[in-house]
């Protein structure tokens, strides 16, 4: 047997992928294909779906009230990548050039939150931006720093802050790991070659943590483009993402059809904006 | 300081918390030279060209570059350059934008950037091979990147360490020719950093053997060679017979005496040895011939002279080895060229007199 496969290494790979070959396409390329088979359905009066083929789900998923929420999500998500890479990158860059010790203290400090759970953490924040009761507010009013309560929940600005909170640590590890993979000698090569700090950044650092970057945006973009916790706590029940459109699909509305159009769409979406950003960083990175 | 000093170090100390890796270093590198600093791993070389290159600052002392102080200066600021151990090439850049670099970064004209990068491409023949990347090069050509990176921006001073070091012995001795003759063309000021002896003789106008932090002695490969002022130098450059002894007399000539009575004269005794102190009398392999009793010359008070039976034979191509059991119950290593064929060898076991200059024993601090 051991022989048989020393001398046949592709029999040996396919079967050392079968294990988990097999739990994903039972697990997920066949639900992707209920998805995509219900999508085109009518739905059932209590929920289910009719076997009768039809595009008015695709149809009503371009409908201004849907596609509207469509792209402000994809804004909220935008700008939480876009914050999270603000705050994310000095951060990881700091911990990178801390020694070895603090280093794994400051990676462990960052993974702590993720040993809570994410509703709770989400209440928390709850707790700190309610516009009348709120933590924040309570303490600004009586400090007299501002007279009336400031707009911190209910709304955009109270999705983003909960979504960067949460995503935050799977931005900063893939760019800690890039930098601390980075030699040091190069960054003393452009030093001595009369490059500025800056000029440094720019041409050597930068471009060298860039995969960092982008798989650090991927991880962070996607789930928050697709989330409906956040949205369904700080939104306020005014603010909504698409997430929670398509939850009440199923949830509430008993339009299965309906959902998983929308769930196709955004799966759509999601990989243009992944093929996208690869295809402009690569081209980035070999332009550097 | 003189006009042509390319750099000088004066009472350089660097410490890392209580370790002192360089200690009190005072250098003068002239203008134009191939200047060495040659010691065993961890005597401070490495810290010592990051000081003149500005990656670390002295704890104490002073650099100057080009008779100007560098103070705090950062690396950017000052006129050298370094060649990197392990290159550190810039792996997203081709060829080309890594030798580029330092011109951008000091604003050249695009138009002079392209000449002057093909040109420094050329001298380091590697002129077809400026949009590979780094990765897509064999070591050696590596190498003369990093050296064309370099040399591109005409510094005062090109600071190099262990740059061959990564190599294969045969491509070394190649680029060893091929540096010398590239600093000879360019004319700039070489501070190169190794602990092969070989290399530094090869390579160097001048060299500083470094040890513990401390430059000993700062002198041209010939004259370390011959005149070592250290134990440690005669010891690390070449080989050499250490006899214990002990100081006989220091003037009118220097006589050491040996085991057994046997007293010697010596060409030159270390600094701060009175007689009676016990010393390592040092004489070179290839110093020392073997003559048969009647063969021997009229003794002279220049000449040292002691009995001794050959014990072992080691034949090297070039030259033969021999070891001799002296009187004094010491061995030493006399190193005879085999010019003749048919000469005939010693056997182990015979009587012989081993005979050298008194000029070439040279009387070292016993530790
Ligand atoms: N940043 C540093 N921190 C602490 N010790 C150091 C540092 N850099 C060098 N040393 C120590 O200084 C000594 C000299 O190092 P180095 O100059 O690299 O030696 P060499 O280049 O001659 O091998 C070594 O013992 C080394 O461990
Ligand atoms: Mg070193």
């Amino acid at each position: 047997m051991q022989q048989f496969l020393r001398r046949h290494p592709a029999v040996q790979a396919w079967l050392l992928l079968s294990p988990g070959g097999l739990f994903l396409s039972v697990f997920f390329i066949a639900p992707l294909f209920i998805v995509l088979i219900y999508s085109f359905l009518q739905r059932g009066t209590y929920g289910g779906v009719v076997w009768q083929f039809t595009f008015e789900n695709f149809r009503r998923v371009f409908d201004p009230l849907y596609f509207n929420t469509f792209l402000r999500s994809a804004y909220i998500a935008i700008l939480t990548t876009f914050f999270c890479l603000l705050l994310g990158y000095p951060l990881a860059y700091f911990i990178a050039s801390r020694s070895p010790r603090t280093r794994s203290l400051m990676l462990l400090a960052l993974m702590i939150p993720f040993w809570t759970n994410f509703l709770i953490r989400t209440y928390a924040w709850l707790t700190l931006l309610r516009t009348n009761t709120g933590l924040i507010n309570t303490a600004l009013l009586s400090l007299g720093v501002i007279a009336a309560p400031l707009p911190l929940f209910g709304n955009d600005f109270a999705i983003i802050v909960g979504l960067v909170y949460g995503w935050l640590p799977v931005m900063v590890l893939p760019i800690y790991a890039a930098l601390d993979r980075l030699d040091p000698s190069l960054i003393e090569a452009a030093r001595d070659l009369y490059a500025s700090s800056a000029q440094v950044f720019r041409r050597v650092i930068w471009p060298l943590s860039l995969p960092g970057v982008v798989a650090g945006s991927m991880l962070v973009f996607i789930p928050a483009l697709g989330s409906f916790v956040t949205p369904a706590i700080l939104g306020g029940g005014k603010s909504l993402m698409i997430g929670n459109i398509i939850s009440n699909q199923f949830l509430a509305a008993h339009d299965w059809p309906f959902g998983s159009a929308l769930s196709m769409l955004m799966m759509t979406l999601m990989l243009l904006g992944t093929l996208y950003y690869f295809r402009s960083t690569l081209k980035a990175e070999a332009d550097a | 300081m003189s006009e042509e000093c390319a750099v000088e170090l004066r009472d350089v100390v660097k410490a890392f918390g209580p370790f002192v890796a360089v200690n009190h270093v005072s250098l003068q590198i002239r203008d134009g030279e191939f200047f060495s600093l040659l010691g065993p791993s961890g005597c401070g070389k490495t810290t010592s060209l990051r000081m003149i290159a500005g990656f670390e600052m002295p704890t104490s002392g002073h650099i100057y570059i080009g008779g100007a102080q560098q103070g705090y200066l950062p690396p950017n600021k000052r006129p050298v350059n370094t060649v990197f151990q392990q290159y550190a090439l810039f792996p997203h850049m081709t060829v080309a934008q890594n030798v580029a670099f330092g011109l951008e970064m000091s604003h050249a004209n695009k138009g002079e950037i392209g000449r002057r990068v093909h040109e420094a491409l050329e001298m380091v023949h590697l002129g077809g091979l400026g949009t590979r990347k780094p990765k897509q090069l064999s070591g050696g050509q590596q190498q003369r990147v990093a050296l064309a990176r370099a040399l591109v921006n005409r510094p005062k001073v090109l600071l190099l360490d262990e740059p061959l070091g990564a190599l294969d012995l045969k491509l070394r001795k190649a680029m060893q020719i091929e540096l010398k003759n590239l600093q000879e063309q360019v004319g700039i000021t070489f501070i190169y950093v190794t602990h092969d002896q070989e290399e530094a003789l090869t390579m160097s106008d001048r060299i500083a053997v470094m040890d513990k932090g401390q430059v000993l002695q700062v002198a041209e490969p010939e004259a370390l060679y011959e005149q070592p002022t250290h134990r440690f130098t005669a010891d690390f450059i070449g080989e050499t017979n250490f006899i214990p002894a002990r100081v006989a007399a220091l003037s009118p000539t220097i006589l050491v005496e040996l085991a057994g009575g046997i007293r010697l004269p010596a060409g030159w005794v270390e600094p701060g040895i009175a007689v009676g102190d016990r010393v390592m009398l040092s004489v070179r392999p290839e110093k020392i011939n073997l003559y048969e009793a009647h063969e021997l010359e009229e003794l002279t008070a220049t000449t040292c002279r002691v009995r001794g039976v050959v014990e072992r034979l080691v034949y090297v191509g070039t030259d033969t080895h021999h070891t001799v059991r002296l009187e004094s119950g010491d061995r030493v290593v006399a190193r005879l060229q085999n010019l003749h064929v048919d000469e005939e060898p010693w056997e182990m076991g015979e009587a012989t007199t081993v005979q050298w200059e008194a000029a070439h024993g040279r009387v070292f601090k016993e530790a």
